[in-house]
């Protein structure tokens, strides 16, 4: 006689979907790309906090990082524009429907070169959308030129030296008006959950500049991209904790050692100083601390700055709760009585 | 011989004894920044309102202050409402052009002048009449540094006394004007209108040959121009995302909508926006906002001229291959590059058909008045919508500036429908969808809008390579598929375009082909054809691209067919011809006009005389 094991219940979040509903299709980067970790980690960030897939909207640009998003919730509508202007497309979207969770990736040619100018008006605008920059200081889909961000001095793998100083995306982000800045390294799992999830909570523009080495490109000796390059110089800020709204924070922090930023939704991201006390709130000081560590020649990860008080450009135009794009006619066409006072106006 | 006498009168050529009656032109050259705008819309309203047909041109340089402007004020019992070449009547107030601009004058014709520019030496075929603005301008205006603005004023007065237009319509139009919130400027105006009026019922008593009087034509009518008859017409189709970039001269299309927006597309009931209007930071921002708007499902708009419409292109493209909906405003202007800003052309017609890299074709219509601009933009969002493309709305700056006078708008009857559009129900029922796949045979397939509540609901967007579903690929048969699908939705548009209007003229060998503002011109140039030369002419004014079978039995009706271009290189031609078949193609013949201004009627009719050999 047979027993009938039955099988193991399948996981799910707390909204009761599978893993399975926030990933996407197969990924056509290179094994060992940076961008692939990062596409993981949004996938985990995302199951972990149970949101509805279908309330994201993903968005990018051209280029090896801009095909990611086909790469991760699946569930989601995606949206892969052209080279440099995500941004718009990301605005526009938001415009029509506030109650999307953006989400877009771009590379360091998307963001630092040609479409600069609608990174930097994005940033002014304080879009809400989490702005996640893949950088690997390369053009990958062209076969291996210097981009904006690569540094000075750094080799190309034709040996090639770069002579021009790189753009930080992170300190343009934090001068012209970006609420929630970060950088993180595509290898480290925990810091760069914590950040997601952060700025998935967050209300504003999150710009998350992950360095995210070209396995192909710029991944040898001379790269400041590379893998070993940033297990040399990564110099965390603080280690970072991430607590959901929805779960008990009522955990002992010992004194001193702990700050704890409330976010938007009523989450919690709670920083462990390590060897330096850093406030995350004051952003002069987080520009200082760019500055030093440029000049160290750290690459710096953590959380660079946030700011929760700062209305986003949503909230400046002051549109109805429901998204307008699919307001009633009632709401979107005025009345009869409205063109016969017009056209009095105009006799 | 004092400047104050007016030429002798026996120098004049023989005249009717009778005054021409509200059949001239009035042009007013000034500076621009002078305020001499107000002056002249007070003089053209009261026309308007003394009943008879009116339009006005305003010739304007690209620049704040101090260079020169002519504003054209054409009155005509037979309704022609296009530019006329002939001046009859020149206000001359600015010295750098005064010379000039008397001696371009036809004989016979009349010049109020500023006293010292002394313009009655230059000719003695023309009705002179001094005015000392200076002196006029001092006692009404006792503040020194507004009497540049109010100085035009005195020449509404003096030419109202001349031509014969009631004072009391020049206060109508003077209030309206400014509104109540500026009542003393207008009574200081008001001020100004008088002095010139009784100056020139003292200073000039000699006949002048034109005159107005009352008419009953304009009874209900409104004036305004084309960018805010656009501006209403998104208003009541419904627009909700606006995003734009400023460039002459289809700024004032946004700027307008603004104004009516914040008074009647706000919620009453919480007080917030039903719409979002964002300045851009540049045309390649404001076209992909509107994209993005479009793809989430906002009924989304953006206005630009030429230079914007090129840097749109590569946006364009991707908004025709991943089929997503918005209204394009192209209020053209003369290019090429920065051209001539704010002179008015039909110069970008094939560049916006032909739109973007690779194959793309998108859909253009042409509004010739302010109806059409109010009645087409509602059109222009349900086909957008209807077709999930890009749709362009080609007006110009004739159209766009100036102001017209026209029928009230009728209330759109029609309900708003937005397409092929699947919700969270449709999904559950179909159990999915296939984002480009034709179903019903129009080349249009179903899409979804982000944020929709099913879990099948997502599609992926993108320029690249798609297949049915909207997967990447780069397989031939994919692409070639998905291309063939896009050309028939193309062909099926044909379709459902606006029709052309004809002007049929029984017998006719020859006929018109004509689109947009040179419908006045055009229309003028039939009759004088017929009174002049005994020439009958047909007329098809087309409303858009692509063309329609009616345009093919229009040529084939005809012998020769004149098609209308106001560009140099014959676009609409060009149009033509990369789809007619030969035999058609042979009737064409092209006239063409790109100066800047306005077409008229004197130009299309001695183009066609000298083609038709006479």
């Amino acid at each position: 006689m047979s027993t009938t094991v039955p099988p193991p219940p399948k996981k799910v979040n707390r909204i009761g979907l599978e893993v399975l509903n926030y990933k996407g299709s197969k990924t056509t980067l290179c094994a060992g790309c940076g961008h692939n970790s990062i596409s993981e980690r949004i996938v985990e960030c995302f199951y972990e906090l149970g949101v509805e897939p279908w309330t994201i909207a993903k968005f990018s640009g051209i280029g090896c990082s801009s095909k990611s998003p086909a790469y991760f919730l699946g569930r989601s509508h995606g949206f892969n524009g052209v080279h440099g202007r995500m941004p718009a497309i990301a605005t526009g979207a938001l415009l029509a429907n506030r109650t999307l969770l953006g989400v877009g990736v771009t590379g360091d040619g998307d963001t630092a070169s040609i479409g600069i100018g609608q990174f930097i008006h994005m940033v002014r605008r304080n879009m809400p959308l989490i702005y996640v920059i893949e950088n690997n200081g390369v053009y990958g889909l062209t076969k291996g030129q210097f981009s904006a961000t690569a540094d000075l001095g750094s080799t190309l793998k034709t040996g090639t030296v770069n002579d021009l100083p790189p753009f930080d995306c992170c300190a343009l982000a934090l001068r012209w008006g970006a609420t929630f800045v970060a950088r993180s390294f595509s290898g480290d799992k925990k810091q760069l959950q914590a950040i997601i999830k952060t700025a998935i909570a967050h209300n504003g523009l999150s710009v998350i500049d992950v360095i995210s080495p070209c396995v192909t490109f710029n991944d040898h000796q001379g790269s400041t991209k590379s893998y070993s390059y940033m297990k040399e110089h990564e110099s965390m800020l603080h280690e970072l904790d991430f607590v959901p709204y929805y779960e008990d924070i009522a955990v002992e922090i010992p004194e001193g050692e702990v700050r704890e930023v409330e976010m938007h939704d009523g989450s919690h991201l709670r920083i462990r100083k390590l060897h330096r006390d850093y406030d995350p709130t004051n952003r002069l000081a987080a520009a200082t601390l760019l500055e030093e560590a440029d000049a160290r020649g750290e690459v710096l990860t953590g959380v660079l700055y946030v700011n929760t008080s700062k209305p986003t450009f949503l909230e400046q135009l002051d549109l109805v709760d429901q998204p307008i794009a699919t307001l009633p006619e009632s709401k979107t066409r005025p009345s009869r009585a409205v063109l016969d006072q017009v056209m009095e106006e105009l006799r | 011989m004092s400047t104050l006498e007016a030429s002798p009168a026996e120098s004049l050529p023989e005249r009717p004894h009778h005054s021409v009656v509200n059949d001239f032109s009035i042009q007013i050259a000034t500076v621009n920044g002078s305020g001499s705008q107000t002056a002249n819309t007070v003089l053209m309203r009261s026309i308007f309102q003394m009943g008879i047909p009116v339009s006005g041109k305003n010739m304007f340089p690209s620049n704040i202050a101090g260079l020169p402007t002519w504003f054209t004020i054409r009155a005509s019992k037979h309704g022609y409402i296009g530019r006329r070449k002939e001046i009859d009547f020149l206000v001359a107030m600015n010295p750098e052009t005064a010379r000039e601009d008397v001696m371009k004058l036809d004989s016979g014709a009349a010049v109020v002048y500023d006293e010292p520019l002394k313009l009655n030496e230059l000719r003695s075929d023309l009705h002179f009449f001094p005015v000392p603005f200076d002196k006029l301008v001092a006692p009404v205006c006792p503040e020194a540094k507004l009497r540049k603005l109010v100085r035009n004023m005195i020449y509404d007065g003096v030419v109202a006394r001349l031509l014969s237009i009631e004072m009391d319509e020049i206060r109508t139009a003077l209030i309206k004007q400014f509104g109540k919130k500026k009542a003393k400027a207008a009574e200081l105006n008001w001020g100004a209108c008088q002095a010139g009026y009784e100056f020139a019922a003292q200073a000039f008593t000699q006949s002048i040959p034109f005159k107005v009087e009352r008419m009953n034509a304009t009874a209900g009518k409104i004036i305004i121009d084309g960018n805010a008859a656009c501006a209403l017409g998104c208003m009541f189709a419904g627009c909700t995302v606006v995003t734009w970039y400023p460039i002459t001269p289809s700024s004032s299309l946004v700027e307008t909508m603004i104004g009516y927006m914040k008074r009647f597309r706000v919620d009453p009931e919480t007080g917030k926006a039903t719409f979002a209007i964002v300045q851009a930071e540049d045309e390649l921002a404001s076209i992909g906002m509107a994209l993005g708007a479009g793809w989430a499902g906002a009924r989304a708009m953006t206005a630009t001229a030429g230079p914007g419409i090129s840097l749109m292109s590569e946006f364009i493209g991707l908004g025709y291959y991943a089929e997503i909906p918005v209204v394009v405003f192209d209020v053209e202007r003369v290019g090429p590059s920065t051209g001539l800003p704010t002179r008015t052309a039909q110069s970008d017609l094939i560049t916006t058909a032909l739109l973007s890299h690779g194959d793309t074709r998108h859909p253009l219509f042409f509004p010739s008045s302010p109806e059409e601009c109010f009645s087409m933009t509602i059109e222009a969002f349900e086909f957008a919508e209807k077709f999930q493309t890009p749709t362009f709305i080609m007006s110009d700056l004739d159209l766009g500036m100036n102001n017209w006078m026209a029928d009230a708008f009728p209330y759109p009857e029609k309900p708003i429908t937005r397409g092929k559009v699947l919700n969270a129900e449709d999904l559950e029922r179909l159990g999915g969808f296939a984002r480009y796949k034709d179903i019903d045979g129009d080349g249009v397939g179903y899409r979804t809008l982000p944020g929709t509540n099913h879990p099948a609901a997502s599609y992926f967007t993108r320029g690249s390579g798609h297949n049915e579903k909207a997967q990447y690929t780069e397989r031939e048969d994919d692409y070639v598929n998905n291309m063939d699908r896009l050309a028939h939705k193309f062909e099926v548009m044909r379709k459902h375009v606006p029709e052309p209007v004809e002007r049929v003229a029984e017998g006719a060998k020859i006929g018109f082909i004509a689109f947009g503002t040179s419908d006045y011109a055009v229309n003028e140039s039939c009759d004088q054809l017929k009174a002049e030369y005994q020439i009958e002419a047909g007329y098809l004014r087309l409303r858009a691209y692509p063309f329609t079978e009616k345009m093919l039995d229009f040529i084939r009706r005809h012998d020769r067919v004149y098609v209308v271009d106001q560009n140099r290189d014959a676009q609409l031609l060009g149009l033509m011809r990369l789809e007619l078949a030969p035999d058609l193609i042979a009737k064409l013949r092209s006239v063409r006009y790109y100066g800047g201004l306005p077409l008229d009627a004197r130009t299309v009719t001695d183009d066609v005389i000298k083609q038709e050999g006479k």
